[in-house]
C-alpha cells in the first residue's frame, strides 16, 4: 500500500516536471504566451484565489466549531452577490452608480454582507442547531439539502436568468501601475479588499473576546462552557463571521465577473471547500493561503503544466487543474498544507 | 431560632439528588453540604458517580430529581455559565487546557465572565506559580504535566471562585507533583476558597480535608469528619488498602 502511494507520488512529480519543462522549451522557442500574458494570468489567479480564500474561511470556521462541512456555504456567498445585484441595479437606474461609484459599491457591499450573514445565521438556527447531538454525517447531508433549497428558492423567486451587475467605471477597469506592474484596476481592488478583510478577520479571531471564545469552543466545547462561554452564541458568531467574509467575496465576485445567477455559488463554493482542505481544514491562515494557492494554480498551472504536455485549449481545463491540485496535495500531505494531525475523534 | 446568617449558610448543598444518563441511574439520593472555608473530599472507586456529582453541581447534566443549592439558591436547570457566575469553578480531570492557546490566554479565559481589569489576578496566580512567568507566551500544549496542572488551577482561580471543584487532582501526576499540588490546594483554601475535591487517593485527600463523603455505585455510604473517616475500620479496609 505504501509503495503504491510512493509510486503515485513519483509519477505526479515526473508529470509536473515534464509539463513545466515542456512549457519552458515552448517559451524559449517563442511559441508560448508573452510575458504580459503570464503576468495577467498570475494577477487574475491571485484575484480569483483571494475570493476563494474569503469563502474558504467560512468552511473552516464552521468546521472548527462544529466539525462538519457546511456545503450550503457556497449559497451563502451567492445570496450576498444576488442581493447586492438588486441594490446595484437600482443605483444604476437612478444614475447614482456612475456618479458616486465608491459610495454605491459600499452600499452594495453592506447589502451583500448583511444578507450573507443573515442567511448563514438562519441556516444554523433552523437546520443545524436541532441536529447538534446527531452524528456529524447528519448535518453534512442536511447542508447539501439546504444548498439545493437555497439555490432553487432563489431560482424560483428571482428567475433563472443570469443577472448582470452594472459595469464598474472605466477609471477602475483601466490598467494602473502598481509596484512597477500594469494591473487591471478591478483585480487590484479585489486583491486589496480581500487581503484587508482576511487581515481583519485574523485580528478579530486572535485579539477579541468573541474571537477567543470561538477558538475555545473549537478546541473544547465542554470546557469552554465551564469558563462561562455561551457556546450556542459563539457558534452563531462563527457562522456570522463566515457569512460576512462570503458577503465580501460576493461583492468582489460581482465587481470582477458581473454575472450572478442562482447557481453562481456552486462552483466557487466547491473550490473554496477545496481551498480550505488544501490549507488544512479548521486552520484559518491555511484557508486563506489555500485559496490564494488554488486560484493561482488553476489559472497559471493549466498554462504552465498542461500546455507543456501538448494538451490543447488548456484554459478550458482549469477546473480539472484545481481538483488535481487537491488530489496532489492530499497525496503528499493528507492533512493539508498547514493541517495539524487530527485525532480519530476529530475526524468527521 | 434565628435566621441562618450568610456566614454559616452552606456554600453548596445537594438535597436528595438523583441523576440519570439516559436509562442509567447514576446518582441515587445524594445529599451533601459544604460550609464556607472547608475542604471537603468526595471519595469512591471507579464509576461510583464522583465526576457525575461535579457535573450535576455545574449543570453540565441536569438532576432528575432533588435540589442543587448554591449560596442559598436552587440552581437546577441553570446553564453552566450561570452557575459559574455564582462563584463556582472547576479544575477538570486531566486538566483539559486549551492546548492551541498560550498560557496567558488560558489564564485570562478563566476570567471570561468578569468584566474589568484582571491583571492583578494574573499577578496573584504568577506569585502562586512563579514558573509560569516565563511560559506565558508558550502554547499550553507544550508544557509539562506539572506545569499544565498549575495552569489548570490558575485558570480556575482567575474567576475568583467562592467554591473550587477539583476533579482528580492527583491523576496523571508524578508523586512529588501530587504532594506539591495538595500543598497548593491547602494554600488556596487558607486564602479563603472553599474546596470540593473528588479523589481516588483517599489517604492523601483525607490528610488535608475537613470532611469526607464516600460514594459507592451512586449512593453515599459513609460521611464523617476526615479524621474519623481515616480511622473508620470499614473505610480502612475498602479504601485505604489497610488490613487489620
Amino acid at each position: 500500500m505504501d509503495s503504491l502511494l510512493w509510486g503515485v507520488r513519483l509519477i505526479a512529480i515526473l508529470v509536473l516536471i515534464w509539463g513545466v519543462a515542456g512549457t519552458i522549451v515552448q517559451g524559449l522557442n517563442g511559441a508560448g504566451p508573452s510575458a504580459e500574458a503570464w503576468r495577467d494570468l498570475v494577477v487574475a489567479g491571485i484575484a480569483q484565489g483571494a475570493m476563494y480564500g474569503l469563502i474558504a474561511l467560512g468552511y473552516s470556521m464552521v468546521y472548527g466549531v462544529l466539525g462538519f462541512i457546511n456545503f450550503a456555504h457556497g449559497e451563502v456567498f451567492m445570496a450576498g452577490a444576488m442581493s447586492g445585484f438588486f441594490v446595484a441595479n437600482y443605483l444604476w437606474q437612478v444614475h447614482f452608480w456612475d456618479n458616486y461609484f465608491v459610495l454605491a459599491i459600499l452600499l452594495v457591499l453592506l447589502t451583500s454582507v448583511l444578507t450573507s450573514m443573515l442567511v448563514a445565521v438562519i441556516v444554523e438556527r433552523v437546520a443545524y442547531r436541532p441536529l447538534r447531538a446527531s452524528p456529524r454525517l447528519v448535518p453534512l447531508i442536511t447542508s447539501i439539502g439546504i444548498s439545493f433549497f437555497i439555490q432553487y428558492s432563489f431560482a424560483g423567486l428571482f428567475g433563472v436568468a443570469v443577472k448582470n451587475y452594472p459595469p464598474a467605471p472605466d477609471s477602475l477597469r483601466n490598467r494602473i501601475g502598481f509596484l512597477g506592474l500594469e494591473i487591471e484596476g478591478t483585480k487590484l481592488a479585489v486583491i486589496v479588499v480581500a487581503l484587508i478583510s482576511m487581515g481583519l478577520l485574523y485580528l478579530f479571531v486572535e485579539k477579541t473576546r468573541t474571537g477567543r471564545s470561538i477558538r475555545a469552543v473549537a478546541e473544547d466545547k465542554e470546557i469552554a462552557a465551564l469558563m462561562g462561554i455561551n457556546v450556542d452564541r459563539t457558534i452563531v458568531a462563527s457562522f456570522a463571521v463566515g457569512g460576512v467574509m462570503a458577503g465580501v467575496a460576493g461583492t468582489l465576485w460581482s465587481l470582477l465577473f458581473r454575472g450572478v445567477a442562482f447557481h453562481t455559488g456552486f462552483l466557487p463554493g466547491i473550490k473554496a471547500f477545496t481551498a480550505a482542505v488544501l490549507g488544512g481544514i479548521g486552520n484559518l491562515p491555511g484557508a486563506m493561503v489555500g485559496g490564494l494557492f488554488l486560484g493561482t494554480f488553476e489559472g497559471v498551472g493549466s498554462q504552465l503544466v498542461l500546455a507543456g504536455l501538448g494538451i490543447p485549449a488548456v484554459s478550458q481545463l482549469k477546473d480539472v487543474v484545481a481538483f488535481t491540485a487537491l488530489v496532489l496535495v492530499l497525496i503528499f500531505r493528507p492533512t493539508g498544507l498547514f493541517g495539524e494531525r487530527l485525532s480519530s475523534e476529530d475526524r468527521a | 431560632m434565628s435566621e441562618p446568617t450568610p456566614i454559616d449558610q452552606p456554600v453548596l448543598e445537594l438535597r436528595n439528588v438523583h441523576t440519570h444518563y439516559g436509562p442509567v441511574h447514576v446518582l441515587k439520593e445524594v445529599s451533601l453540604e459544604i460550609r464556607p472555608g472547608q475542604i471537603v473530599c468526595l471519595l469512591g472507586g471507579n464509576a461510583s458517580g464522583k465526576t457525575t456529582t461535579l457535573k450535576t453541581i455545574l449543570g453540565m447534566v441536569s438532576p432528575t430529581s432533588g435540589e442543587v443549592v448554591i449560596g442559598g439558591r436552587i440552581v437546577n436547570g441553570l446553564p453552566t455559565a450561570e452557575i459559574v457566575k455564582l462563584g463556582v469553578s472547576m479544575v477538570p480531570e486531566n486538566r483539559r487546557l486549551f492546548n492551541r492557546m498560550t498560557v496567558k490566554e488560558n489564564l485570562e479565559i478563566g476570567a471570561y465572565l468578569r468584566s474589568g481589569d484582571t491583571s492583578e489576578d494574573l499577578d496573584r496566580i504568577l506569585k502562586l506559580f512563579p514558573v509560569l512567568e516565563q511560559r506565558l507566551t508558550q502554547r499550553a500544549g507544550t508544557l509539562s504535566g506539572g506545569e499544565q496542572q498549575m495552569v489548570a488551577v490558575g485558570r480556575a482561580l482567575m474567576a475568583q471562585p467562592k467554591l473550587l471543584l477539583m476533579d482528580e487532582p492527583s491523576m496523571g501526576l508524578a508523586p512529588i507533583l501530587v504532594t506539591q499540588n495538595f500543598e497548593i490546594i491547602q494554600q488556596i483554601n487558607q486564602a479563603g476558597t472553599t474546596v470540593l475535591m473528588v479523589e481516588q487517593n483517599a489517604r492523601l485527600a483525607l490528610s488535608i480535608a475537613d470532611y469526607g463523603y464516600v460514594l459507592q455505585t451512586g449512593r453515599i455510604v459513609l460521611n464523617d469528619t476526615a479524621q474519623k473517616l481515616a480511622t473508620n475500620p470499614e473505610m480502612r479496609r475498602a479504601y485505604l488498602g489497610e488490613v487489620d
